[in-house]
């Protein structure tokens, strides 16, 4: 275990670090908050102009009902996943290299599928009648249809945002006691109220560890139920290319893997900025590395046999839809999401490669890029060309989804960017965890 | 505890130390003991685990659990005779031979989204309920350095014991011993 320890801080030295990463940030943080909330008030003005006009502004057109908004809200699902992994089942596995990045990622996970749940009810057009989705008594007897993947989602996402978020406030609570005690001030009454007086009794400890450890073993098959349920919104209709047994194992590494890239991108700045090298060290970079490269070499498997299983199915309409793919109008969106997400991963294979800030930083935004793109082939091409030539078509982005898209990256990074702020984006307890337990006897000194 | 009682609060900046005293106190016959740490300690709980029940935590994930599974279900059979909507020739209702209609397997999935939610949720009540959360004001044993670097005992006894208690805390290795 020795070689996971991180050997130089103390047990002040991190509630200090830590504290510190809080102090009133300078004007390089403002002009970034002030960049990503212009982006993001663009983005309502484009959404506004889509309720004031229809969804014509949107470019939705038949065949492609489902284009940029669904894309992008299972990209956005499936960066919450590696969250999840990593504070879960990362826990449940004892792999302790994780607890100085788990808090970024699990606040992460909240914010993306925040921000995924947009889109349902942007896509939706008229969002203020989105409680249609949900089972209520109403006076004429109606009720969602439970055999529906749509409603599936519905349970399954509402319960990932709650546990996921249950779970990051029962890991703040005592991190935010270690603050409260350490503050002044306003903050210190805040913070006094967020702790629920949590004091580290051995009463309160030994409640919290087990409720913990539960908390995490619920999580864990959630996490891996939320993109099955969403991969079968696609897998349970019989569009060519959609209708697969392979599609949920394919969705959940998919997810893992852009999780990861995302993760690399909000903790690389955060390191680099709050000057965490203490405790985000070249393994830990080390370790999100070669969990891209896993995923990655995994999900180009996955490609492999989404390709063959449509060659071997024997179904003319099934190769067409292919064929279709591989070289005409679309061609370009699966090259590109094969060169990044098969190809730029391989370059982690290198240790080098995997402890350099700046190569896993491109390597991560090509992931992501390559990512979107994946759901992007998945939904738009296959709607664009199922059985009957009549029902083909091609879908062109309007001005207005576009805008929409990327002003939901800047409503997840203003979330973030707000939350490094406010609460420790480093888990003070976790991190004193994995520290050896000061001993007056140094001869017991590290026996963990 | 009784009104008259008194509790000294031993603060220790090492594991080692507060576990000999931990051990000493015990075997001395001090049982009502309370001790804070800036984290969970292995060692520590070792010695206060040793003759306790596991955390009834448990119970409450459990129960919430079940309540999850057995809504879902109700909820969607339920819903699906008042509302009998047959899409892809799949439909539940009661006919003369029983159950009639074969939808039972996607409620499954409704069921352990249900359970998932209910249990979690169900585990954090029981979390605060049991570690007697939240408390406005903390106790008078507890020290703010006990959430940062160091270990604290808090020994109640009885008024005339306070003496005995201070030496084997102090013998132990306490940084300080108050009141």
């Amino acid at each position: 275990m020795s070689d996971t320890r991180i050997t130089s801080p103390t047990f002040a030295d991190v509630t200090r670090d830590v504290a510190r990463t809080l102090e009133p940030p300078g004007n390089l943080y403002f002009s970034w908050m002030s960049v990503v909330a212009l982006i993001l008030t663009a983005g309502i003005l484009a959404w506004a102009g889509q309720v004031w006009w229809g969804m014509g502004m949107a470019g939705k057109r038949v065949p492609q009902m489902w284009a940029m908004y669904i894309t992008s809200f299972v990209f956005w699902i499936g960066i919450g996943h590696a969250g999840t992994l990593i504070s879960a089942i990362l826990y449940l596995f004892r792999a302790r290299w994780r607890t100085s990045i788990y808090r970024a990622a699990e606040a992460m996970t909240i914010f993306a599928v925040m921000t995924a749940g947009l889109f349902p009810l942007i896509h939706a057009g008229r969002m203020w009648f989105a409680y249609y989705l949900l089972p209520y008594p109403n006076q004429r007897s109606l009720w969602p249809n439970f055999r529906s993947p749509l409603v599936w989602d519905v349970f399954a996402i509402s319960t990932y945002l709650s546990i996921s978020t249950v779970f990051f406030i029962v890991g703040l609570i005592p991190d935010i006691a270690a603050l409260r005690d350490v503050s002044s001030g306003w903050r210190r009454r805040i913070y006094a109220m967020l702790a629920l007086g949590w004091e580290g009794a051995d009463s309160q400890w030994r409640h919290y560890r087990r409720a913990y450890g539960l908390l995490a073993s619920l999580a864990t098959p959630l996490v891996l139920s939320v993109h099955s349920v969403v991969s079968w919104d696609f897998a349970m209709a019989l569009v060519p290319g959609w209708h697969s047994t392979l599609f949920a194992p394919f969705f959940v590494d998919g997810a893992i893997f852009s999780g990861f890239a995302m993760v690399l991108i909000l903790i690389l700045p955060m390191r680099h900025f709050f000057g965490l090298h203490a405790y985000i060290q070249e393994k830990h970079l080390d370790a999100m590395g070669k969990l891209i490269l896993v995923t990655g070499l995994l999900l180009t498997y996955f490609y492999v046999c989404e390709i063959f299983t449509s060659l071997y199915s024997g179904d003319d309409i099934e190769k067409a839809s292919l064929f279709w793919k591989v070289t005409k109008t679309y061609a370009w969106a699966l090259w590109l999401m094969y060169f990044c997400n098969c190809v730029s991963p391989l370059i982690l294979f290198s240790k080098r490669a995997r402890t350099s800030p700046s190569v896993l930083y491109v390597v991560s935004i090509l992931v992501l890029i390559g990512m979107w793109f994946e759901r992007f082939n998945i939904i738009v091409p296959s709607l664009g060309h199922d059985f009957y030539p009549y029902t083909w078509g091609i879908y062109y982005p309007s001005p207005t989804d576009t805008m929409i898209v990327v002003g939901s990256f800047a409503w997840f990074f203003l979330l973030f960017l707000g939350f490094i702020r406010v609460m420790p984006s480093l888990s003070v307890v976790e991190v004193k965890e994995t520290l050896p337990p000061p001993m007056r006897d140094k001869t017991h000194a590290g026996h963990r | 505890m009784p009104a008259t009682a008194e509790t000294i609060v031993g603060v220790f900046a090492h594991v080692d130390t507060t576990v000999r005293a931990l051990e000493e106190l015990r075997a001395k016959g001090y049982h009502d003991l309370t001790v804070y740490t800036p984290v969970p300690v292995h060692e520590i709980e070792e010695v206060l685990e040793r003759d306790r029940p596991v955390s009834r935590v448990r119970l409450f994930t459990l129960i919430g659990g079940l309540t999850g599974i057995v809504s879902a279900f109700l909820l969607t059979i339920w819903t699906s005779l008042v509302w009998g909507l047959v899409t892809g020739g799949k439909y539940f209702q009661f006919g003369p031979g029983g159950i009639v209609g074969s939808s039972l397997p996607p409620f499954v999935i409704i069921a352990f989204e249900l359970m998932v939610l209910f249990g979690g949720i169900a585990t954090v009540i029981g979390m605060v309920m049991l570690g007697r959360l939240p408390r406005f004001r903390p106790s008078a044993s507890f020290d703010p350095r006990f959430t940062n670097d160091r270990f604290g005992i808090a020994v109640h006894c009885a008024p005339g014991r306070s003496p005995s208690v201070r030496e084997i805390l102090r013998t132990a290795g306490a940084e300080e011993v108050r009141a």
